[in-house]
């Protein structure tokens, strides 16, 4: 397809405004103007919404395709939330409004919203409070990380050190080194679970943080996870829980029962916050008793007369992580998906996600091998090592599955699982879309058995072909030049 | 309630393949004293409930007051094919495209986003978007602290008090020198500004147009920074680069900026858009997702992610960030916003902001006990000092209708009288007269 | 796989060419054929002083990023600038026109920590086994 800028024409207008109705000003001096116009293309309206129609037409997406994308939690996103975003009262909100003296009660709304999603996310993860700032997951773990570097300081400890298991998702060590921790790297042992007697070498007063996600990613829940929390508590470490994988606990374990101290939730993936094509997500953190002061500062709290406030005057908080209150308009929609589940409907999201991912599982171990042999919570991962013998890779079973018609599972992660392919289904996939997907899934087992090359080749039916992503890497070409 | 299309039936037979007898079979690796202690969440609602109980608590929000706070954070006019587009379930309920075959759309309109980035601030190379201005420029902090491999930065006290907060939370754990600078008449103070720079700065960070509305141009600044061997960083604000001169002409290394200017609404502080673009040279040290164009197997253009050793799934705790999910949705609701607006459009927006603001000025600073600040150009906001504290003030405009700005009190010390007036293309000539009219009441 | 003989070989794929005191580095073979086509690569500057086993260059491809450790200590003399321009040269000619720099060898001893080719062969065969 064109660019955008290719559609350019002089004259053409897509927007307009009404002239001004006040008079024009002297010109700024020269020196602070810029010598050019943009190259910003001039079109119809219809020119660009016709454009970007078209390009949304060349994306898979959860509303036209089945998205197994492991450790993403691609669920249905309910269309009723998008139109309680669109509403007034809360789209046009300054968010400094409730900071202006006398403010406080022109944000009684939407300040309920973050005092009411706090508290439903303290209890379905059993801890004390939650800061709704973060806005995105590993935005949340950064947060995190500091409150724990906080807690320390506070404690008069300088600790140095995080330790992470190798199946950890990248943004893990990644958050703790730029948080200005080193990273300790525990490896898996044959069960597929962080190895116990590395982790007690490992494990010193100078240990100020383990971060784990549980189930971890290969979709395993880690029975020995309150003994490695004891571990490091008896160590003086805090635990960490990486939310991304919540989706098949809820209503089953909270990470605060568990034993972890700090954690972090994916709005966009537990609560069902539409994607984004990348994001907008949100990262509330959630931290036990003895974290509670150090939160980022303000914190919306409830007056003797029932009304709401933001409280600054917080002497060990960490400060702010985000300008104001968090991703808002995300909040709103995990909060509206939260009321219209209700208890029973959060517990069966669980279940079925777990139902689901054991069913494909079930399905598919006689024709792919698992990563491990065992029951999977909410993903199961299987790796492509029976197929690559006959030359198809993971990167070939995906982009078969995208000829087909479905988005691939999330392939080579975990990185300890050769050829990983992890796919997690959700709750929301009926069984008959599990059951196409799983014949697709077959036929390429047989395909790659009887006719490797059929895979190989693919993608087909696509827009583009496999692209040249060595030419991408070598000759960045990052954006339209005239 | 629930999203959930089994039937009893369809559970049954699944149970059946994998070998359980029930779903609860499927838990039993979560030993029972791991159980949950409570769960007391209330119980489902219906879509109607849910929906009427939320445009109750939407109510309580007051929507009736004419807008004057800025701030970092304007109330622009929104075109309606910005929400449309945005609303297309084909982008909005994707993820990451990691599979460049089924994600063209989404990875066109991001290179194109890029490149829309790359013309409002002047510089070569933009990333496909950050979560906010403060995030993205504490990125570009982190940014030039590895390029240069030293550990002080200067920071202009006309860069957002909130920005800055952030800044040094982030870094509350690293060793990181600061040196803030005082702004003297609305501006960057040179003389103290070059006192501190030597061979130890990694970054001299600026904003245009300042948080008191003040604009500058920063080419002699940027200059004597690189002379240092520095990185010049300017947080910018993208509306007004429709009219003002880019950070690239300025000669800065890197601009990041809060988006939420270019067609995103308020929404009490998110979702936005933190967007950065840098020289090319740095271009591998960028944080977050980066979409390149290249060809297919047949020649054809096509577009994918590039330079991915850069980021957390390929390095880990080496990468350039640990930014993830970003804030995809916002950049293309940014880039369509742009294209409708197209070249004449963004200027003449740019133009009414400064007209109205100038008009603003001139009504305003007829009140007596009223002062416009006028010892700099200004953009559409522009600083009023009274006669007393601004907070009574804007409490009572309040009552007659007005958020009427921001008081500067609350952020600088010893500014107790000042207000941030912004005026953005959205008000009228009557709303700003009626402005100045129920001023002058309430200082009367 | 191309092992050549009179070369030394490290456990993370660097070779070594001895010149009188100085030294040829690069990565052998099976480090390009395992990162696959090589897109990017950040090398030292002449005149900085590595040392044996530490960090001295990244090599990129796509999908994975390798660090390079210097195989002796010394000065770096120069630097190759062609695979910094072409980097499909560490692929095509890992040994010759694809090599990393030339150092100056601050001790001929510490080849005793390093592999000759035979050794490197077996080590390697151990590695895909």
């Amino acid at each position: 397809m064109k660019l955008i800028f290719e559609r350019h024409k002089s004259g053409r207008r897509g927007f307009s405004y009404a002239l001004p109705d006040v008079p024009q000003a002297k010109p700024l001096a020269k020196q602070y103007c810029r010598k050019n116009d943009t190259l910003l293309p001039s079109l119809s309206e219809l020119d660009v919404v016709r454009h970007y129609t078209n390009l949304s037409r060349l994306n898979f997406s959860v509303d036209t395709n089945f998205y197994p994308l492991g450790s993403c939690t691609m669920k249905y996103n309910p269309k009723f939330t998008e139109r309680i975003v669109a509403f007034e009262g809360f789209a046009q909100v300054h968010p400094l409004l409730p900071q202006l003296s006398g403010g406080g009660m022109l944000a009684q709304g939407s300040l309920e919203v973050l005092y009411e999603t706090e508290k439903l996310l303290a209890e379905i993860t059993g801890m004390n409070a939650f800061t709704m700032q973060p806005l995105a997951g590993a935005h949340g773990e950064l947060t995190g990380i500091m409150l724990i570097a906080a807690y320390h300081k506070d404690n008069g400890a300088r600790r140095k050190y995080v330790i992470v298991p190798d199946s950890s998702h990248g943004t893990n060590p990644a958050s703790a080194a730029i948080a200005g921790y080193k990273v300790i790297v525990i490896p898996t042992d044959k069960d597929g679970y962080m190895d116990l007697e590395e982790y007690k070498k490992k494990l010193n007063n100078e240990v100020a943080a383990v971060m784990l996600t549980c189930p971890d990613t290969l979709g395993i829940f880690n029975p020995n996870i309150k003994r490695i929390a004891d571990m490091a508590h008896e160590a003086g470490a805090l635990m960490y829980y990486d939310g991304a994988n919540l989706n098949a606990l809820l209503g089953k374990a909270r990470p605060g029962d568990l034993g972890f101290d700090v954690m972090h939730i994916n709005l966009h993936k537990t609560f069902a916050t539409p994607h984004g094509g990348g994001g907008p997500g949100g990262g509330p953190v959630g931290v036990s008793e003895k974290l509670v002061d150090f939160l980022p500062i303000p914190r919306v709290v409830k007056r003797v007369d029932g009304t709401l406030a933001l409280d600054y005057h917080r002497h060990k908080s960490i400060g702010y992580v985000a300008p104001f209150y968090g991703n808002f308009g995300v909040i709103l929609k995990a909060y509206a998906y939260m009321l219209y589940l209700g208890k029973a409907g959060l517990i069966q999201a669980a279940e079925i996600a777990v139902l689901n991912a054991n069913y494909c599982l079930a399905s598919l171990k006689e024709y792919f091998a698992p990563a491990f042999d065992k029951k999977c919570m909410h993903e199961c991962v299987f790796s492509a090592s029976r197929q690559v013998k006959n030359g198809v890779h993971a990167l070939d079973i995906a982009k078969y599955l995208i000829d087909k018609g479905y988005h691939p599972p999330t392939i080579y992660f975990p990185l300890i699982v050769k050829e990983a392919l992890m796919i997690e289904p959700t709750e929301t996939e009926s069984k008959e879309t599990l059951d196409e997907f799983i014949a697709v899934m077959i036929e390429i087992a047989r395909l790659a058995e009887e006719n490797p090359s059929c895979v190989t080749q693919a993608p087909i039916h696509t827009p583009v072909k496999r692209l040249d992503e060595t030419k991408a890497a070598r000759e960045p070409n990052l954006r339209w030049q005239p | 309630m629930s999203y959930i299309p089994h039937t009893e039936d369809d559970i049954r037979q699944m149970l059946k393949t994998i070998g359980v007898a029930g779903i609860d079979d499927l838990f039993k690796d979560i030993p029972s004293e791991l159980r949950p202690k409570s769960f007391n969440i209330p119980e489902g609602k219906s879509e109607f409930e849910v929906t009427q109980h939320l445009r109750k608590l939407s109510a309580k929000n007051a929507t009736h007051l004419v807008n004057f706070v800025g701030a970092g954070f304007y109330d622009h006019f929104i075109p309606a094919a910005v929400d449309a587009i945005a609303a297309r379930p084909e982008f909005y309920t994707a993820y990451t495209p990691y599979q460049p075959e089924c994600s063209q759309g989404w990875l066109q309109a991001i290179y194109e986003y890029q490149t829309i980035i790359c013309e409002l601030t002047g510089l070569d190379v933009a990333n496909a978007s950050l979560y906010d201005g403060g995030t993205a420029l504490y990125e570009a902090a982190m940014m030039a602290l590895r390029l240069t491999g030293r550990n002080k930065i200067i920071m202009d006290s006309g860069v957002s008090l909130i920005y800055r907060t952030m800044l040094y939370t982030y870094t509350s754990n690293l060793s990181i020198e600061f040196v803030e600078i005082p702004v003297v008449h609305g501006q960057s103070s040179r003389e103290e500004l070059f006192k501190h720079l030597d061979d130890k700065t990694a970054a001299v960070i600026l904003q245009n147009p300042n948080f008191f509305g003040a604009i500058d141009d920063y080419s002699d600044v940027v200059s004597r920074v690189h002379k240092f061997g520095a990185l010049a960083v300017a947080s910018v604000y993208p509306v007004s680069l429709g009219m003002l001169k880019p950070p690239g002409e300025m000669g800065f290394d890197i601009a990041t900026g809060e988006g939420q200017s270019l067609g995103l609404p308020l929404s009490f502080g998110g979702p936005y858009l933190g967007f950065m673009s840098v020289k090319k040279e740095i271009v591998r040290s960028m944080p977050g997702r980066i979409v390149g164009a290249t060809v297919d197997s047949d020649g054809k253009r096509g577009f994918v992610l590039t330079l991915q050793t850069r980021e957390q799934h390929i390095r880990r705790e080496k990468a350039t960030s640990n930014i993830c999910s970003n804030e995809a949705l916002c950049a293309l609701r940014a880039v369509v916003f742009a294209a409708l607006l197209g070249r004449g459009g963004l200027k003449e927006l740019a133009e009414h902001n400064y007209w109205k603001a100038e008009f603003a000025k001139k009504t305003l600073a007829r009140i007596p006990d009223v002062e416009v600040k006028s010892s700099s150009p200004t953009f559409n906001e522009f600083t009023i000092c009274l006669k007393r504290p601004a907070d009574e003030v804007v409490y009572k405009m309040i009552d007659k209708g007005f958020a009427c700005g921001f008081p500067l009190g609350r952020f600088y010390k010893g500014m107790d009288n000042y207000i941030l007036v912004a005026v953005t293309e959205k008000r009228t000539r009557e709303e700003i007269c009626l402005l100045a009219d129920s001023l002058e009441a309430v200082l009367r | 796989m191309n092992i050549p003989q009179n070369l030394f070989y490290t456990k993370d794929h660097e070779w070594a060419r001895i010149e009188g005191k100085t030294a040829y580095v690069g990565i052998t073979d099976y480090a390009q054929e395992s990162l696959g086509d090589i897109t990017f690569v950040q090398l030292p500057k002449a005149g900085d002083t590595l040392r044996q086993s530490e960090f001295c260059a990244t090599v990129e491809s796509v999908k994975a990023a390798s660090d390079v450790y210097s195989p002796f200590s010394g000065k770096v003399l120069s630097v190759n600038q062609e695979p910094c321009e072409h980097p499909e040269l560490i692929n095509e000619s890992p040994y010759e026109k694809g090599y990393f720099f030339i150092m100056e060898l601050s001790s001929e001893a510490e080849k005793a920590k390093l592999m000759d080719a035979q050794s490197y062969r077996s080590y390697v065969e151990g590695l895909s086994k």
